[in-house]
């Protein structure tokens, strides 16, 4: 097949078919509508089934019944739909569901805008909805990346059953750039003896709920499932390191923004200065181990985000006060150009220098 | 080699896929290429702008500041990015509908009648691949082949009657640069 040119919200889409994904339940909204499309004109040909829910709501209802079934299921939406996903997300998490739920986020607060933005980054990180849990939360910074993170994301929802996040935004959504869909795939098959597919004699009723008006056994849930989130922040982080083996300041950032920082990354390389960059890859859980490492060894660090500071919170918890963590940011959809950058590149190392 | 293009216009002027066809024909001799749309409410009736990137090396950033290739088709466009081209660009405009400017003397301006050649061929919304066909002539980045066969893609099998048209109009660009 080679390299194939598609929108990054059509790659999820087929990334997610060839990882066995045959149940998708979604609504539209703009900038994710490609993937709805593309699942709804897919789907049929390998003999799976799109569902175009009433609401976002529905939707991932729905996507918590096709998950009790045992089957992989991928719903999506942007900014606004997603937030109304949240109850949902908290059920799935409390029922140990594994899902795909896709987030192509978009200027905010509010209905906001459809420009490109990260400021759901807290919402997606810190649980998003009620009660105390956490979802893996994936954000690819290329097309490339969502084929092989969308295989992970599905790997990871049924390896830990939990629903899992892939986060991107409008720019990841929309653009094109040549994809390979012929990578080395993770096939791991999963024994779902936990499914509600209905008993012939081979024992008790399986039941999956949220509900459990037993204080005593609603804590024990609890700590089993902080259990399991302590095993996937020990095994699942996932974190790039560029030029970080002589920098002297660092810069952190994800997903699209991280590209924008590469290319001004380069430009002060070329003046002579020596910066690297720390990019999360899993958001949650978050690479504290590597950038509290790096704060050790560098001696000033920026975190650069499409919001007003979120990722950058994590990012001083890790660094423990070592060195400043400053922040630079642009909202509302407004997307940093590389000069900007390159400009708080230079007064970071200006200021390092004093 | 690197080429960081933002090609601009009117809604309907064709720039999206002007954008996809540099793209699919970048794609066909094995370099690394981006395409992002404008895709905010400016593209119905106001300006839409497609950003493409095509380098020997991997792309960073498919957002360009400082593009060195801008392809104005139409005025209010033109006055968005004129200062941002970087230094010694090619900016390829189409002189039919842009004029009335302040001239910068640290870029290659190239001042072509695309509407009028359009014409002639028998179409004015072709007016974009004119300044296609002189943006691959002038920057060597792609070849005409490359471009041509990425019409077929683009274009696919219901627009294929339009594809005779679209080439000659590259031609014609590319005649203009020769000139």
């Amino acid at each position: 097949m080679g390299k194939v040119l598609m929108k990054g919200n059509e790659v999820i889409g087929e990334s997610a078919i060839q990882a066995g994904c045959k149940y998708f339940f979604g609504y539209p909204i703009t900038p994710q509508s490609e993937l709805v499309a593309y699942m709804a004109q897919r789907l049929p040909e390998v003999e799976g089934l799109f569902l175009q829910a009433e609401s976002e709501v529905a939707a991932i209802n729905m996507v918590y019944g096709a998950s009790s079934a045992g089957v992989r299921v991928m719903t999506s939406s942007s900014s606004p739909g997603f937030s109304l996903k949240q109850e949902g997300i908290s059920f799935l998490a409390s029922a140990e569901l594994p899902a795909v739920i896709v987030n192509i986020a978009r200027g905010g607060p509010g209905l906001g805008n459809i420009q490109p933005s990260q400021s759901d980054y807290f919402q997606a990180t810190k649980g998003g909805g009620h009660g105390d849990y956490n979802t893996p939360v994936l954000a690819p910074s290329s097309l490339q990346e969502i084929v092989e993170l969308t295989d992970e994301a599905f790997r990871i929802a049924d390896e830990y059953r939990t629903p899992v996040i892939l986060l991107g935004d409008g720019m990841l959504g929309q653009m094109m750039e040549p994809v390979d869909f012929e990578v080395t795939k993770d096939n791991k098959e999963f024994q779902k003896d936990w499914a509600t597919t209905g008993t012939v004699g081979d024992g008790p009723p399986k039941t999956i709920t949220s509900l459990d008006l037993d204080d005593v056994r609603l804590e024990e849930r609890n700590k089993q499932l902080q259990i399991k989130y302590k095993k996937i922040k020990a095994t699942e982080t996932k974190v790039e390191c560029y030029l970080m083996d002589d920098a002297e300041v660092a810069v952190v950032a994800y997903g699209t923004v991280s590209r924008i920082v590469r290319s001004a990354i380069k430009r002060a390389r070329d003046n002579g200065i020596k910066v690297g960059l720390i990019r999360p890859i899993s958001l949650w859980p978050f690479p504290v181990e590597k950038i509290a490492y790096y704060s050790n060894k560098v001696k000033s660090i920026i975190t650069v985000e499409m919001n007003a500071g979120q990722m950058v919170e994590d990012v001083r918890l890790a660094v423990e006060g070592k060195v400043p963590v400053t922040f630079y940011g642009r909202t509302g959809g407004v997307i940093p150009s590389i000069n900007e950058v390159h400009e708080q590149i230079l007064s970071m190392v200006n200021e390092v220098a004093k | 080699m690197k080429e960081e293009i933002i090609i601009a216009g009117f809604g309907g002027q064709g720039v999206m896929s002007m954008g996809q066809f540099l793209t699919y024909a970048g794609l066909k001799e094995g370099k690394e290429v981006t395409w992002f749309p404008s895709y905010g409410p400016e593209q119905r009736g106001g300006t839409a702008n497609v950003s493409v990137v095509i380098s020997d090396q991997p792309v960073d950033s498919p957002v360009i500041d400082e593009p060195t290739a801008f392809l104005a088709l139409n005025k209010p466009s033109f006055n968005k990015f004129y200062s941002h081209v970087k230094e010694s660009g090619n900016i390829f405009i189409n002189s039919d509908l842009i004029t009335n400017y302040a001239k910068r003397n640290d870029v290659v301006i190239h001042e072509i009648t695309a509407t009028q050649i359009a014409q002639h061929i028998g179409n004015e919304r072709i007016a974009g691949m004119v300044l296609l066909g002189a943006f691959i002539e002038k920057t060597g980045i792609l070849s005409k082949e490359s471009l041509y066969s990425a019409l077929k893609d683009v274009l696919g099998e219901s627009k294929k009657h339009l594809i005779p048209m679209n080439k000659k109009a590259i031609l014609e660009g590319i005649h203009v640069m020769q000139d």
